[in-house]
């Protein structure tokens, strides 16, 4: 019974993972840049969800709030810091993602100071199924990410957005050609992405009600690494990378002799599965011309 | 003596070691303000190394290392074990302090060469994640490591240094570190390093042995990353893991941005800069307001890589930069067009500039006799 627990954990962190994991490979696909600073659109998400609660109450009301502003805020950054550097080579944009991240982590911490604040969303207690003893937190964050999830792989796969996004993934200049505004689609990645972003900030406060400034980088990195697991590009291997690395944790945690080492097992999978695939389980083999 | 002797080409020794002597003869007189001083000029000396050890990676080879932090960890415990149990039998020598950089330097360089092994196969985003994650997992094996090994979480106990003379010992490396990477990428072997940069394939075609250099890189990177961390565990009564984070490594980077990619003299202006400022901006902005200095980085960093690279502002960079600045103050001193080496910017080959410059000036075009297009041969 406890391996159904732990899975279930697992998955319910996987989930988390995932949607983050996907914000990466998104706008990887799309922009072909590494977003570093997607992890603080969590913290971003966590305290406008912190506002809006201790304004309003409603955590539903603080979840909206943080997709709108997060979208907002992936927009922007997109636009200033992101755009001017299309067409210059990766090594740049990536550092100028790092900057970025460490604008918003100074920021957030000149605003609200470096004392994590505590936001309680719900507290709805234990669920009891059998032998079976499962937070019901754990439940709602495995049904939403995987609702989430499903729906996004539906709006990609069915909707007109959806394929064009696909179109400017595989190949910008066709997709051009045929009449896709690719500096939108930029926009609409960036915009969903985020709003994951803030989704994911959300269910991690339903986990775990402590806020700081550094909340999304340990988090952003171990989902980017998942997106990498998974094969950065690909939306199912965003999931199947979030999923993993969410089991892995949670297992990991439950063996005491490794349980410190979590993060440096999840590391050490990522660079295994590097090196025995390099793009990743699901990732497409790029091939480089002269 | 050569021809080619040129005394801006060993400027940078002997600025270096014209301020090692310098800070030597004010440290040997007790000359300085306050005993902290010596302190802060540990510490821009190991700046000034990890900076100069990563533009090798980052602005020569052109793959980005975000694990620098943990090659200078490996360096700074393995440095820390070796004086700690070095101490009862030399006590707290200088012998000690070089067996120590010995074993934590070739440790280091022993990693560089593990890391760089992956690195063989992975290129760019790849490449600057699996650095990351090595470098956290150097950082968490040491922070689980039993109280005995390597202290734990609670951190390795290492014996301060307590000679005067441990910068002086930064500036040697500060200067064999110079030597070695400027003269490795004067030679041809820095040829082939910068050429992997801009074209990984083109080299490959080439006959260079991409293998090969980039572990070269790595190695001596990593070499030179280690000294610095057994210089920081001698600077300190204690190696805490936590110190070593992928912030850390964020933070040399930024370094070697600010001074520019590509120049090893601007990683160490920049890394000069930047760690003095820290140390003066620690005393200034104080509390709340110390969030300020890194809001102000972060800023500054973003603007100068747009600034650098956005494709959109070629021609205002063109225009307005310091190469031409310093041009117009030294009139027809040099031709704008013209960079050297090791300012080469990413996507410019500096041989290619230096082949245009020649079309470009050497070839007086007659308009009469210009070259009219090959017709089959039948001129």
């Amino acid at each position: 019974m406890e391996i159904l627990e732990t899975l279930i954990n697992g998955l319910s962190i996987g989930g988390t993972y995932a949607m983050i994991a996907l914000g990466y490979t998104m706008v990887y696909g799309i922009a072909k840049m590494l977003n570093f600073a997607h992890g603080d659109v969590i913290m971003v998400g966590g305290y406008t969800i912190y506002v809006v609660m201790a304004q309003t109450g409603y955590p539903l009301i603080g979840l909206a709030a943080a997709i709108l502003f997060c979208m907002i805020l992936g927009v922007t950054v997109e636009k200033l810091a992101y755009k001017p550097l299309r067409g210059a080579s990766p090594l740049a944009v990536l550092i100028t993602a790092i900057g970025v991240s460490y604008l918003l982590q100074s920021t957030a911490q000149m605003i609200f100071g470096s004392s994590p604040k505590m936001v309680t969303l719900l507290d709805l207690g234990n669920v009891k199924l059998g032998s079976l003893k499962i937070q019901w937190n754990v439940i709602i964050t495995l049904i939403a990410s995987f609702v989430i999830m499903l729906i996004l792989t539906l709006f990609v796969k069915y909707t007109r957005t959806g394929r064009a996004m696909v179109a400017v993934s595989e190949d910008k200049g066709a997709a051009q050609l045929m009449g896709i505004n690719s500096n939108a689609i930029i926009t609409l990645t960036f915009a969903i992405g985020s709003a994951l972003a803030a989704c994911a900030g959300f269910f991690m406060l339903m986990k775990s009600p402590s806020l700081s400034n550094t909340m999304g980088a340990m988090p952003g990195i171990k989902a980017f690494t998942a997106a990498v697991i998974g094969g950065i590009g690909s939306i199912p291997g965003a999931m199947l990378g979030g999923i993993l690395i969410g089991i892995v944790e949670a297992v990991s945690y439950k063996i005491t002799v490794i349980a410190p080492y979590t993060d440096a097992i999840e590391f050490l999978i990522l660079i295994i599965i590097l090196l025995v695939k390099p793009s990743g389980i699901l990732g497409k083999k790029r091939r480089e011309k002269v | 003596m050569k021809k080619n002797f040129k005394i801006k080409h060993y400027i940078n020794y002997i600025v270096v070691a014209a301020l090692g002597i310098l800070f030597t003869v004010m440290a040997l007189t007790d000359s300085f303000a306050s005993p902290l001083a010596l302190i802060q000029l540990e510490k821009i000396v190991i700046a000034v190394l990890l900076a100069v050890s990563l533009s090798v990676v980052v602005g020569f080879l052109g793959e980005l290392s975000l694990g620098h932090a943990g090659f200078m960890c490996v360096g700074a415990y393995l440095g820390g074990k070796v004086s700690v149990l070095l101490e009862p039998v030399l006590g707290n020598s200088f012998p000690t302090l070089l067996i120590s950089m010995a074993v934590g330097g070739v440790v280091a360089a022993a990693f560089g060469v593990i890391i760089g092994l992956p690195a063989l196969r992975l290129r760019g985003d790849y490449l600057a994640i699996v650095t990351l994650a090595f470098g956290e997992i150097v950082r968490s094996i040491f922070m689980n490591s039993s109280r005995e090994t390597f202290g734990g979480s609670l951190g390795l106990a290492t014996p301060r240094f307590d000679k005067k003379y441990l910068f002086m010992v930064g500036f040697v490396m500060v200067l064999i570190c110079l030597a070695v990477i400027q003269n490795m990428m004067k030679s041809k072997h820095g040829r082939a390093i910068t050429s992997i940069r801009d074209s990984e394939i083109a080299a490959r075609a080439t006959g260079i042995n991409v293998t090969k250099y980039k572990l070269i890189v790595f190695t001596v990177s990593s070499f030179f990353a280690g000294i610095a961390g057994v210089l920081y565990s001698f600077s300190n009564n204690n190696v805490q893991s936590t110190n070593f984070s992928y912030n850390y490594s964020i933070e040399i980077l930024v370094m070697v941005v600010l001074g520019g990619m590509g120049s090893i003299n601007g990683s160490i202006i920049a890394a000069t800069l930047i760690t003095f400022l820290d140390i003066k901006l620690q005393t200034i902005l104080t509390g709340n307001l110390a969030v300020l200095q890194d809001f102000i980085y972060a800023i500054v960093l973003i603007l100068i890589v747009i600034y650098n690279n956005a494709p959109g502002l070629k021609n205002f960079r063109e225009k307005y930069n310091l190469q031409s600045l310093i041009n117009k103050i030294a009139k027809g001193m040099q031709n704008p067009a013209k960079r050297r080496d090791d300012e080469a910017k990413w996507h410019r080959v500096p041989t290619k500039i230096e082949i245009d410059e020649v079309l470009s000036t050497k070839i007086q075009r007659d308009p009469t006799t210009s070259i009219k297009p090959d017709k089959g041969g039948n001129d």
